[in-house]
Formats: C-alpha cells, structure tokens, sequence
C-alpha cells in the first residue's frame, strides 16, 4: 500500500469515526485520541517558512505538534488561528508547537501580509498538492492533525471544532509519555 | 409512448451540458439560438450541494474568491454577464453576513451576434471559477468548463 492510499485510508476511517460518534457531545469526542499502539507516523516533509528557512517535520520530534493545514481564503480557518496562536503562547515551553501549512494556490504573495497584519507566532510554511496528498489528500480545510512527541499523529480535525477540544487533546498529550523530552527538537 | 420515443423525448429535455466538480454543478440549455446581428442570452444554471454556499461575484472581503464565469467568446461577443442578487447569510465562522449563492442559480450572459457570423450551430466555452464552503470547512477554489451549444439564424 502506497503512503499516500495508507493516509487516505487513515483520514476517512478518522472522519467515519467522528460521523460515527456524532450523537456524543463534544468533550465525549474530544476524549477519541487514537489508542498509542494504532497511531501512525506522521509522513515527514521538508518545506519553506516564510523567511525562506527549511522546516522539516521530523526536527519537531520530541515535541507535540498541532499540524494546520489552511488557507487564506478560508473563512473556518481563521476563526482557529487565535486559538493557535494562544496555544503556541501558552505551551511553548513545555515541548510544543504549532505548525501551519497554508495552501494558498498564490503562495505567499497571498500568504506573507496575512501573517504579518495577524501578526501569527508560530511557524508557517508553504504547502503543496504533494504534501496534501501525502496526507491522505487534504481537500476540506482546516484540516488539523494531532501530532505526539513520537512524531505519531494521535487526532485529526476536519473542519472548524471547538477550541475547548484542541485544548483537550494538547493537555493529553503533552501529559501522555515521553513529558520529560520537553524541550527537545525544533524550536 | 415507446421505449424509443421515451428515450428520445429524454434526449430532448436533458440539459446539453452538465459539468460537476465536487460540490457545484454547472447546467446549460440543449441549446440556445440568437440572430445575426441581434443578441442572445445564455443561461448557466449553478447547482450546488445542499449544505454548501459558494462567494457571490461580489465579495465583502478581499480574501474571499469570487464567483467568475467567463467564456472564450469569439465569433460573438460578451455584452454583459448578470448574477443573481446575492445572499448575506451568517455562518458560524464568520463575524459578519457574507455575501454567498447557495442551491440552485442562474447567471444569465448577453452576447452579440455580429452580422458576419455564419449562420449554423457552434459551442461556446467558458469557465467557472467557484469557491466553495460550508458551515464549518471550506474546499479549495476551482475551475470547472461549462459548454453551450447555441444556433445562429
């Protein structure tokens, strides 16, 4: 099985699962982390930010990532970057990232003076179809995996949700093993 | 009605062209006749998926993408392309109404038929350009071609 079909089969057994949990509340949902032993390894990529630095996904090994795959004209999306923003403020030192891809077909002529005029504290990147694809072919956005310190992706969010649950599931899983590594990889 | 006749008053009455990509739907009539020298107006019926709205031609905010319908028009010649009025609906991810179409609409386009157009059936190509969302996600903008056949008299 390719990669990319081995995502794609990942991505719609995560949203068959959130369909298939739709008559719980939201914090009964936001307890559904994918059990440690089935969790995959996030795909690595390598990518510019917007200062031209080379990100590399595998640098923030060791940490809890929340990976955010959005874009500028996306109306969802913007609602949740505060809340980014206050998470990367909020957990940074504790082995924590937030980590965007905008997908923004103008890249970053359309990119680089939202970041600015928002003012966003973590980094960006520019994505491409490749990486889209890579992961499972990202078509709705947002689209937000949970990453944990093993580099293993433990949620995925289609679609805007709640604040409250991404702050849930970060809780668990700067609490969950590997803790004591905070600090280490990409900064 | 035979089996024959059925099936060709169905040929009939279906739509020339319908073009789908992912949530929107573009529908032209079988087809649409216009004069030499005078105008004809062609219709685009949009269809979208129920729970979906896609920006007006006229969005609030800059970063939104517009609606766009354009075509390579040659021998005839674009006029004027008419929207609907748009729709300021409020979502869940939006501090303010935004200006959206949703369910099924029509863009109507004015083309002149110079005199030195050959009478006979042609196809006229255009492009769609959409951007779609719904309540709570959006999908990337796309381009899907729409096809009018038409008749010059």
């Amino acid at each position: 099985m390719t990669s990319s079909v081995r995502w794609a089969t990942l991505v719609a057994a995560a949203v068959l699962a959130l369909a298939g949990c739709s008559s719980l509340s939201k914090s009964e949902r936001a307890r559904a982390l994918t059990a440690e032993k089935e969790r995959q390894i996030a795909p690595d990529f390598t990518l510019k930010d917007a200062t031209g630095r080379t990100v590399r996904l595998s640098d923030y090994r060791g940490k809890v990532v929340v990976l955010n795959f959005w874009a500028t004209w996306c109306g969802p999306c913007k609602i949740e970057i505060p809340w980014f923003m206050e998470f990367e403020q909020k957990h940074k030192d504790q082995g924590f990232a937030v980590l965007g891809v905008a997908m923004d077909d103008d890249g970053w002529d359309a990119v680089k003076p939202f970041l600015e005029s928002q003012r966003i504290n973590y980094r960006v990147v520019m994505g491409t179809p490749e990486i889209g694809e890579l992961y499972g072919g990202v078509e709705s956005l947002p689209t937000t995996f949970m990453i944990d310190r093993e580099g293993r992706i433990a949620q995925v969010h289609v679609g805007l949700v709640g604040k409250r649950e991404y702050q849930d599931d970060i809780d668990r899983l700067l609490g969950g093993a590997g803790a004591a590594r905070a600090g280490m990889g990409a900064n | 009605m035979t089996s024959i006749g059925y099936l060709a008053a169905l040929a009939l009455l279906a739509p020339a062209w319908a073009q789908t990509s992912g949530v929107v739907g573009a529908v032209t009539p079988p087809r649409t006749v216009g004069k030499r020298g005078g105008v004809m107006d062609a219709r685009v019926t949009v269809q979208l998926r129920n729970g979906y709205h896609v920006n007006s031609n006229t969005p609030a905010d800059d970063y939104l993408i517009p609606l766009r319908l354009t075509w390579a028009a040659a021998p005839l010649e674009v006029a004027a392309t008419t929207f609907p009025k748009p729709k300021l609906e409020k979502y869940s991810f939006s501090a303010k109404p935004v200006s959206v179409f949703t369910g099924d609409f029509d863009i109507l386009t004015r083309l002149k038929v110079p005199e030195s157009v050959m009478q006979g059936p042609g196809v006229l190509l255009g492009k769609l350009r959409y951007q779609a969302c719904n309540d709570n996600s959006c999908l990337p903008p796309k381009t899907i071609e729409v096809r009018l056949p038409y008749q010059i008299q």
